[in-house]
């Protein structure tokens, strides 16, 4: 975990709203997990920085992927190549070790640190990937060339198969034979998804979201409700997570 | 020439006159990780209960105009945990350890008090300003009895210098001020933050699980250096400023209010430097304008 000022290499947009900004990153790179995250200043006038998956890290550069919500991620959107971006990371613990086939299950702007993962994962990959219309899709491509297999649904069936990533999963579960799930996406597909890795006994890893201060775990308005053995305790997203075991969490 | 930056406040010494504020930089750990923290004047530890704390439910935090609203409520590991498994390591970096306390009665206030000089902290900061939790915190904070009574059951049990935490949610500071030292206060920390509330105009919910929240941040500095420099001239005990600082420049405000020392809090999270560069801008201030000590600097402002 560092600061650094970091140079903009590319700035891209992938769908509408939807943003590809990559950085030099130098050591902060070779750290960089799967699953990790950094905290980016977004403008002198926003005091809390706004934190973003890593999408990629490769050859010292970092690549965040971010839809457009508010004032933040628009005023980072807007960055240009060349320009400079205040950069802390990266932070949080990953998602870990993976091996064997793998699941990886995302949800909109969840596909993102899943496409880290599944690009440098010692593991065959599975991605099933939901998004709410055909518009919305991003990183297909990047998918598919290192995955296994990859399944899209789209909301409104406009692309892909219509629905949840939940009947795909599901089918897939069934059929058999995951070491692993790893999941990223808005809460009600995490619990979903964890809710099928539970009834088919399959370990579930899953990122959280929660709003951040500090983004390194001295503020504690990240708090996550958990279980580890058996006592409830209040768990830091960004430092304890994003990534948790599905069965620790308080759904 | 260059200026000593030492400062000797209840009669504790000080490396240098900046401090992290409670609830924002943990135990010290995380920020520990980024750059040596012994550079720091000290450490006000999150604020610590008899018990431990789960806190409020989330969203905890919401963004608001140069600023933040927080509702943390307090979650902590309790005093117990605190010097069994935090004071030690936080001890070993050779930083003056402040252990802020929160209590629901007077006298769980002065039984965290005692236990924590029996530890051996350098200073306990009497929290009686968190506008967070329901029972204790603010309550006893806006009024002088309520200061008064947990500020004299503190002073009776504790074994170190005694600091006492205000709100800025009140009419007139310095009467709050004037009671927590006659009650035997050692030295005041202030601000705590302001109450507040921000409201998502499309879910019509208030942004914080808790409805309200106390604001931070550069927006809360001009009430900040007032409210400071209104005790500062009601008091003779040493004053502890913070509230916004988040540049030496405000640093060197809060001092000219009155400071001795300068808490830095919500500016840890825009920039986890902002205190060591806060540090040197304020040294290098001291040198160009040949203040021998930084301590001058208190009370200096020359108001009309
Ligand atoms: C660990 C983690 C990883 C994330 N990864 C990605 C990613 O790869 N791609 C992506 O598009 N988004 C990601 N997000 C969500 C992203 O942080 C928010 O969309 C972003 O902060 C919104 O900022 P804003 O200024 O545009 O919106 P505003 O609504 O104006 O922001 C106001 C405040 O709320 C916070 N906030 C708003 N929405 C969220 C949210 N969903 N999660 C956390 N804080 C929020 C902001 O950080 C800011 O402090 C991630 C969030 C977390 C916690
Ligand atoms: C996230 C957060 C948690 C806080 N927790 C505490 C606390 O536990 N005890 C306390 O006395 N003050 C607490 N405070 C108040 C700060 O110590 C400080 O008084 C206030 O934030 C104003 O300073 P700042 O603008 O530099 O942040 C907290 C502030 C924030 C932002
Ligand atoms: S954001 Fe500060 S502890 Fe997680």
């Amino acid at each position: 975990m560092e600061r650094r000022d970091c140079v903009i290499t590319e700035n891209r947009e992938l769908a509408d709203g939807v943003f590809s900004v990559s950085f030099e990153a130098g050591e902060a790179a070779l750290s960089a997990r799967p699953g990790m995250f950094v905290h980016i200043k977004c403008g002198d006038s926003r005091i809390l920085r706004r934190p973003i998956s890593i999408a990629d890290a490769r050859g010292g550069e970092m690549t965040v992927v971010f839809e457009v919500k508010g004032d933040g991620t628009r005023w980072l959107s807007r960055r240009a190549r060349g320009g400079s971006l205040d950069v802390l990371g990266p932070l949080g613990n990953g998602f870990g070790r993976m091996g064997g086939r793998v699941l990886a299950v995302g949800g909109g702007m969840g596909a993102p640190p899943l496409l880290f993962a599944a690009r440098t994962a010692d593991a065959r990959v599975t991605a099933v990937l939901g998004f709410r219309d055909g518009g919305r899709i991003i990183l297909e491509d990047e998918f598919r060339a290192c995955c296994d297999e990859v399944y899209v649904t789209t909301d409104d069936g406009s692309a892909g198969e219509r629905g949840t990533v939940e009947a795909p999963l599901g089918a897939l579960l069934a059929r058999g034979g995951y070491d692993l799930i790893i999941s990223c996406g808005p809460r009600p597909m995490l619990t979903a998804v964890a809710r099928l890795a539970a009834s088919f006994r399959v370990p579930c890893r899953v990122s959280l979201e929660e709003r951040m201060g500090c983004g390194v775990g001295a503020c504690l308005v990240c708090a996550c409700e958990t279980a580890r053995g058996g006592a409830q305790q209040m768990s830091r997203v960004c430092r304890d997570g994003p990534v948790f075991d599905a069965g620790e969490v308080a759904w | 020439m260059t200026a000593d930056m030492s400062v000797t406040f209840a009669g504790v010494r000080f490396r240098n006159p900046i401090v992290a504020a409670s609830g924002t930089f943990g135990f010290g750990r995380e920020y520990g990780e980024l750059y040596d923290i012994s550079a720091l004047g000290g450490v006000c530890v999150k604020g610590l209960t008899a018990r431990a704390r789960l806190g409020n439910p989330t969203p905890r935090i919401a963004e608001t105009p140069m600023g933040m609203l927080n509702s943390v409520g307090l979650q902590n590991p309790g005093v117990d945990a605190f010097i069994a498994n935090e004071l030690p390591d936080l001890r070993r970096l050779g930083v003056v350890v402040i252990a802020n306390i929160s209590g629901n009665t007077a006298s769980e206030y002065g039984e965290m008090a005692e236990k924590l000089s029996v530890a051996r902290v350098d200073m306990v900061e009497v929290n009686v300003s968190c506008p967070n939790v329901k029972r204790g915190g603010m309550m006893f904070g806006t009024s002088p009895d309520g200061v008064a009574e947990v500020t004299r059951e503190v002073k009776r049990r504790s074994g170190v210098p005694v600091m006492v935490k205000l709100s800025p949610n009140v009419t007139d500071i310095a009467e709050i001020a004037r009671a927590a030292e006659d009650a035997g206060a050692d030295a005041l920390s202030l601000i705590n933050t302001i109450v507040g509330m921000r409201i998502d105009v499309n879910t019509r919910r208030p942004v914080l699980r808790m409805n309200t929240g106390g604001l931070s941040g550069p927006a809360i500095l001009p009430v900040a250096v007032r409210m400071v420099w209104q005790v500062a001239r009601a008091v003779q005990t040493p004053v502890m400023g913070m509230g916004g600082v988040s540049r030496w420049e405000d640093a060197a405000e809060m001092m000219l209010a009155g400071a001795s020392l300068v808490g830095v809090g919500t500016a840890n999270f825009s920039d986890p430097h902002a205190m060591t560069e806060i540090i040197a801008g304020l040294e290098k201030y001291a040198n160009e304008r040949g203040v021998g000590r930084v301590g001058e600097l208190t009370g200096g402002v020359m108001e009309y």
